[in-house]
């Protein structure tokens, strides 16, 4: 530890350098001088949008060695200016919360916990029991003899942080599957 | 907003549910803005306004009402900008009744569909005009006329027209510019709210006359030709089941103010989720495809019955060019297999016969018809109203997939959901399959949000989702390639519209389909000709007759000239007024619609303060700040033939180009199921009596009668003292909704802990309530127990001669076990009753009880619900009369003079205080 010297009390320090409002240098530690914000050694900043209300405010992704590390406002939005709410603010955790779920689960009927299934498995499962639920629930005709070519078997609904890319694949391939009863948050 | 002088937010608790978007809030105020907030509950956004106006939830519409009679009596409108850009001056058919006349109906009401008949609403046509009235001119309009009033109550019927309403059928409408005939719009208007008056506002709403007439006085003071007000509202506005009316009263009276089309002025609606403006433009709705085109009902076979039904090629504006959006929805969807040989394979898109909403398939989950269910990323056991109703139906499903991040409550509900709690459910006889797959969240997948003023904006990917988490975009193409190729041999035809569908996206390393390939189709493309391939810039470039593709046409240009204009990011959106290189707006990257009304008939501005777009003599054609929302060489003093029809019907002084007849619409003649003027009806579940008409509730609301869907008995009704308050449920600034993305997060958790319910010190003291202690609430469905927060923010307030106390409850939390912070879920206490233009519930309205401590655990709990229905006589029929009085016996007292009415029901009622 470097020899104690008056000169050094943050007081002292504050009259001494041009920090005379003692909120910068002057109030500094030789820990919080030898560190750097997250934000500047990042390897890269990637501009995005945050998922909660539908203000649209700007955020900068921070990333190093491919994890996100750091999120915050992006100045250059002319939507937020750099701000971000508590939501916003708390969005790292979105992506790095310790609970956060990474693993397909499967509850099988009348079981009492879940079990651990790989991608594919549940995948193919989901397929099997779409392309049956269609079957089952298939309508060609109403009872005038009208055109329906629909299915009642199957039902969706959806969150409004999706993108509008995605809604698109999701009306465009149920609609195609005669499935109707595709909802949204925007209902409610 | 910034540019407001006067902003009232009203329906929305801005400061707290859009802090960001708050900012600009509180620039217009330090530039001298004055700032109203009208709401049940005094929180931060009341703090910083200039001024609170406490109200009763769920009368918004008398006050808007009588701020409509105020500007009109007090002779305040705009007279140019009303005469010259809405239908004020246009005459109404001489069949049309209003509200006035049949207390509370309008002309056309069928008891037996609980809907409307609508030809009575229409316009009168121009002598001579050869304008088809209804079945003149134009053969079809009869019948469909017909048939939108018989099946208002089955049909989402106010959507089936898409985003520029329904045509008109008259399309030379019969005009007095002085506006004195009687059939006027405008003196059906004034007639129609001459009984909103101040003192109307203070016994229905509970705001004294003077916080009336300073709000009034205020809003009118800053409109006219050198100021603007802006209004801001969000769900508190609709969720209701008169909900799509209180927005439609705002808009009468910004359009007699001239507010609209302006800057600072217009209705902003502060919508809640990233992308929910998106999730409509191009929908996961069931009566929507993309661009509010509406989803075929059973009655369109053909293609040009459906094309007839939305637009008419007689119709001003771009709406009549509806044929083309479809035509080209058909080709991106179907390419090839899409010619004019099948009606561009109009026959793929399945059939609708009724409301097919949320809640609606809900009911089939329980009976039985519905087999599988996806959920992608939502969270209906919480989120939905009547929580209870929502697990059961999914207790039923032979399969469930849930698409999230954590093991949200629809996620666990068969091992730790309330009713497993109760009994009323058994883990091990619950046969639904469940599959959890996690979710990429929004920085591990790129593609666009739209916000809530119609920016849509890029997100690049800033890492690779970890473990098995894949975005929706993966999931949904991978799914649909494997269900095409196990039915790649098969000759059944309804497996065609699978087979033929255009599904072939490039995918990179890790398997995601490339956004940008999906935003491309979705901006569309030249199909043949010289161009053919190249992107297209405008939706004008749209063809209905199969040379061009296009997946939403109101998002035509977004990728115009081959680049992703809404990852454009020019720090603060570059030099011009609109900052219109941040992202792009749709449509055509606009940034405020229908602009033209921002300059006079004669193309000049208003007022060099309020400048946005104006005609350019020496140019011939409109420029301004903004890009232009009308033909950009339309002369202002042009008068086209309206017999040409579309666009280039469109008049110089036809401002709103998506209205069938280019005006304004201050009166509806078509298009709201629920009448063409705004009208005050109580929330399904009101301690008070319709003080203005013999008609309690909307007469076309969407009830849903069931045992599980119970509702609170009419004021005045045997047991309607048994949930004598009112509740509503609000959001918080640390929450997000049903709390997927923020119960989970300890940053949020830890910041807002608990539920809670807030309370006066005056009910506190009523029902020996502690502060920081527990309560239960009793409503006509579930009890919950929440901390009691006793605050002079919620206000008592004296409506009609009784006290009605009104409780606040935010809606975040969630009976389980996973995530960090779990609560009692206001949802749960919520009964679903549906607006009949959008189905959307009423959910800002309830009844309840409130007592002290917690509630009780297992089947008890079940008894003390059941113990207050059989209190309160509740059956399947309780409150969901349609037509007020049609289910008292015969001999039942006479409807007495309104006044007398109130009178005399305000001081019987079993409910009331003194």
């Amino acid at each position: 530890m470097a020899r104690f010297s008056f000169l050094e009390w943050p007081v002292i320090r504050q009259f001494r350098t041009d920090d005379s409002s003692g909120r910068s240098s002057a109030v500094t530690s030789p820990t919080t001088r030898a560190i750097a914000p997250r934000t500047t050694t990042a390897d890269r900043s990637v501009q995005s949008v945050c998922p909660y209300c539908a203000v649209g405010c700007g955020q900068k992704v921070f990333v190093t060695d491919e994890r996100v590390v750091q999120i915050e406002g992006d100045p250059d939005s002319p939507i937020s200016r750099g701000r971000l709410c508590p939501k916003g603010s708390a969005s790292e955790q979105l992506v790095n919360a310790s609970n956060r779920q990474t693993k397909v689960l499967y509850r099988a009927p009348r079981a009492t916990e879940w079990q651990e299934m790989d991608l594919e498995t549940a995948t193919e499962m989901v397929v099997d029991r779409f392309l049956a639920s269609r079957r089952n629930g298939w309508q060609d005709l109403d009872e005038q003899g009208r055109r329906l070519a629909r299915t009642m078997g199957i039902a969706s609904l959806g969150g409004a942080t999706l993108d509008n890319e995605e809604n698109y694949l999701i009306k465009k391939l149920f609609t195609a599957a005669g499935a109707i009863q595709i909802e949204n948050q925007a209902r409610i | 907003m910034a540019n407001a002088d006067c902003i009232v937010i009203q329906g929305s608790n801005m400061a707290e549910a859009h802090p960001v978007g708050f900012q600009w809030v509180t620039e217009a105020k330090a530039r001298g803005a004055k700032v109203f907030h009208v709401d049940p509950r005094f929180s931060r956004t009341s703090a910083v306004a200039d001024k609170h106006v406490p109200i009763r939830a769920g009368s918004d519409i008398v006050l808007l009402g009588a701020l409509i009679n105020y500007v009109l009596t007090h002779e305040k409108w705009f007279r140019e900008y009303v005469v010259a850009y809405t239908n004020a001056a246009t005459i109404v058919n001489e069949d049309f009744r209003d509200a006035e006349d049949l207390d509370g109906l309008f002309s056309g009401y069928d008891e037996e569909s609980g809907g409307y008949d609508m030809e009575s609403w229409a316009y009168e046509p121009e002598p001579g005009s050869g304008s088809g009235g209804t079945g003149v001119g134009d053969g079809t309009a009869g019948d469909s006329a017909r048939e939108d009033g018989a099946e208002a109550s089955t049909e989402a019927a106010g959507q089936q027209y898409g985003s520029g309403g329904p045509d008109v059928e008259t399309h030379v409408p019969r005009r007095d510019e002085t506006l004195q005939h009687p059939r006027t719009v405008f003196q059906i208007l004034k007639r129609h709210y001459a009984r909103y008056t101040p003192e109307m506002v203070r016994d229905a709403c509970g705001i004294p006359v003077a916080d009336f007439e300073e709000l009034a006085r205020t809003i009118t003071e800053n409109s006219g030709r050198e100021r603007t007000t802006c209004f801001a509202y969000a769900v508190g506005w609709t969720q209701h089941t008169v909900g799509a009316q209180y927005i439609r009263t705002a808009t009468i009276l910004q359009l007699l103010l001239g507010n609209m089309g302006r800057p600072g002025g217009g209705i902003m609606a502060l919508r809640g989720h990233a992308s929910i403006q998106g999730c409509t433009d191009i929908p996961t709705l069931f009566n929507l495809l993309p661009g509010y085109l509406p989803m075929p009902t059973v009655e369109k076979q053909d293609l040009g019955t459906y094309l007839d039904s939305i637009a008419s090629k007689k119709q001003k504006g771009y709406w009549a060019e509806a044929d083309a959006y479809t035509v080209s929805l058909l080709k991106a969807w179907w390419g090839d297999a899409a010619h004019a040989g099948n009606d561009y394979a109009y026959d793929y898109i399945p059939r609708l016969t009724g409301p097919h909403g949320t809640y609606q398939t809900v009911e089939g989950m329980i009976a039985g018809d519905v087999e599988g269910y996806f959920l992608l990323g939502q969270n209906p056991a919480v989120g939905s109203a009547n929580g209870r109703m929502q697990r059961m139906g999914m207790s039923h499903l032979k399969w469930l997939v849930v698409r999230d991040f954590q093991l949200i409550e629809s996620a666990t509900w068969w091992k730790d959901g309330p009713e497993i709690a109760t009994g009323e459910l058994r883990t091990e006889d619950i046969e639904t399959e469940v599959f959890f797959f996690p979710a990429a969240n929004h920085v591990e997948k790129a593609g666009t949000f739209t916000q809530t003023q119609r920016l849509v904006q890029w997100r690049h990917q800033a890492v690779a989702p970890p473990g098995d988490a894949q975005s929706e975009l993966q999931f949904f193409h991978e799914l649909g390639k494997r269900i095409r190729a196990r039915l790649a041999d098969s000759t059944d035809p309804r497996d065609r519209p699978l087979l033929d569908l255009t599904w072939d996206y490039p995918e990179d390393e890790h398997g995601e389909p490339d956004g940008e390939a999906i935003l491309q189709e979705i901006n569309g493309h030249q199909l043949t000709g010289p161009d053919a391939g190249t992107l297209l810039s405008s939706y004008t470039q749209l063809k209905a007759d199969g040379s061009t593709a296009g997946g939403c046409w109101i998002y035509t240009g977004v990728f115009a000239d081959g680049i992703n204009h809404a990852a454009d990011r020019t720090p603060g959106g570059g030099d011009g007024p609109q900052t219109e290189e941040w992202g792009w707006a749709w449509p055509s990257n606009r940034r405020i619609l229908y602009n033209r009304a921002s300059a006079d008939p004669q193309g000049r501005p208003w007022s060099e303060r309020k400048k946005l777009v104006w005609w350019d003599e020496d140019q011939g054609k409109w420029v301004g700040n903004d890009i232009p929302d009308f033909p950009v060489d339309r002369a202002p003093g042009s008068t086209p033939d309206p017999s040409l029809g579309g666009a280039a019907a469109l008049a110089g002084d036809d401002p709103f180009i998506m209205q069938a007849d280019g005006k304004g619409w201050l009166f509806a003649p078509k298009g709201m199921v629920d009448g063409p003027l705004p009208t005050h009806y109580e929330a399904q579940e009101s301690p008070v009596r319709n003080p203005l008409y013999r008609q309690q509730h909307n007469p076309t609301r969407v009830t849903l009668p069931r045992k599980d869907n119970l509702s609170a008995p009419e004021p005045g009704a045997p047991g309607s003292d048994v949930y004598p308050f009112v509740f509503t449920t609000y959001r918080l600034t640390e929450h997000h909704t049903a709390g997927g993305m923020s119960r989970w997060l300890p940053y949020l958790a830890e910041l807002q802990p608990e539920m809670f319910c807030e309370v006066s010190p005056e009910l506190a003291a009523k029902r020996g309530l502690e502060p920081y202690g527990w309560a239960t609430l009793i409503s006509p469905r579930a009890a919950i127990e929440a901390k009691v927060l006793v605050t002079e923010r919620m206000r008592p307030l004296r409506v009609g001669g009784q006290t009605v106390h009104q409780i606040g409850l935010p809606y975040h939390w969630g009976v389980g076990n996973d995530a960090v912070v779990t609560g009692d879920s206001a949802n749960d206490l919520l009964g679903i009753t549906l607006d009949p233009n959008v189905l959307i519930q009423g959910s800002k309205v309830g009844a309840v009880d409130i007592r002290p401590g917690r509630r009780p655990q297992g089947r008890q709990l079940l008894q003390l619900v059941e113990d207050y229905q059989r209190r309160a006589h509740l059956t399947v029929e309780s409150g969901n009369e349609g037509v007020t009085g049609s289910h008292e016996e015969a001999g039942a007292e006479e409807a007495t003079d309104r006044s007398e009415r109130l009178d005399h029901e305000s001081t019987d009622q079993p409910g009331a205080e003194e």
